[in-house]
């Protein structure tokens, strides 16, 4: 079978496997420390959306390099 | 617009890309006026505006202009500026924070906003600048704050033994001088190119489905367009997330330049 198209956009699809399950257990993590102390929210709130902000930075890396490394 | 425009003589679908992005309106090449820059102007000149009208009849009980800016105001001051750099001296850092909040989140509003409908932080060129404003101003205060050797002794954690020290410097000066200007840009273009990339592709492969399509691709075209709609909301979600999130970046590395201990 032939197949024609480019091989970074699968990189990319790769690339944003890790920081998707990533960004779904830094959330995780936030809503289940929420729920048991619901008054620590706003010292949770930063740091999960820093964690968030981290992890995303991968599947950016990967974005941007799909497009650079584009045929 | 190429893509409405090809629709409309009947050819073939163009898939949206980089090329949709690079719009300029008067002159060509490197100086060209573009969209962008447009775009941006309009949001200083709005920004002004909002914010003059804003605080101009301070009152005690404020009124809804007055309350909006107070609102954006108090969040960048007491949430990200007094409780990540802390009460002693994040005064000063305010004004810059608060700039970069509401210029990346009208910018990245744009992109949605009628009539404008362009995300200037799609173009690599301004979040770089605005992460190098950053950048340029965490490395300033630090060297400040502890000196110049001292600056580079302070990204050492405390308490490490001698073998670790070398690689660790190490690892923090690339973090410091590299990683962490790069990923503040590429992160706020990322976000703003893709969503728009996204807004177009379901948008104008919908109108291009819907009016092209034969017989029950016209059905999928109306769903594209919904999920255009949903997209679009997800996406203003995301450009209120990623200005706060710049913002609160700055703030974490302003602070970490101006802690007394890593």
């Amino acid at each position: 079978m032939n197949m024609t198209g480019d091989i970074a956009i699968l990189g990319y699809g790769l690339s944003a496997i890790g920081p998707g399950v990533g960004v779904g257990l830094i959330f995780a993590a936030y809503i289940n420390g929420v729920a048991r102390q619901p008054e620590a929210r706003g010292m949770l709130q930063p740091i999960a959306f820093l964690g968030f902000a981290l992890a995303e930075a991968l599947a950016i890396f990967g974005l941007a390099l799909a497009f650079v490394f584009k045929g | 617009m190429s893509i409405v425009a090809l629709a409309a003589e009947g050819g073939a679908y163009e898939t949206p890309g980089v090329a949709d992005f690079w719009q300029p309106l008067i002159g060509s090449g490197a100086f060209a006026i573009t969209r962008a820059s447009i775009v941006i102007l309009l949001s200083v000149a709005l920004l002004s505006w909002l914010l003059l009208a804003g605080t101009k009849k301070l009152t005690v009980v404020p009124s809804k202009g007055q309350f909006a800016t107070e609102s954006a105001y108090g969040l960048v001051r007491n949430g990200l500026g007094r409780d990540i750099i802390g009460s002693h001296d994040f005064l000063k850092f305010v004004p810059l924070l608060f700039t970069m909040f509401v210029l990346i989140l009208l910018n990245n509003l744009f992109s949605v906003i009628p009539v404008v409908q362009f995300p200037t932080m799609s173009r690599i060129g301004f979040p770089a600048a605005l992460a190098f404003v950053v950048f340029a101003v965490y490395h300033a205060v630090g060297f400040r704050k502890h000196g110049f050797v001292g600056y580079f002794k302070s990204i050492i954690p405390a308490g490490l033994s001698i073998g670790l020290m070398i690689p660790i410097f190490l690892l923090e000066l690339i973090t410091d001088l590299f990683t962490r200007p790069v990923t503040l840009a590429l992160r706020l273009f990322g976000n703003m190119f893709a969503g728009h990339l996204l807004l177009v592709l379901f948008i104008g492969g919908g109108e291009y489905l819907l009016l092209h399509g034969a017989g029950g691709l016209k059905i999928a075209g109306v769903g594209a367009l919904g999920m255009g709609f949903v997209m679009t909301v997800f996406e203003i979600l995301v450009q209120v997330l990623q200005a706060y999130i710049f913002t609160l970046l700055a703030a974490l590395y302003i602070a970490g330049a101006v802690a007394d201990e890593h």
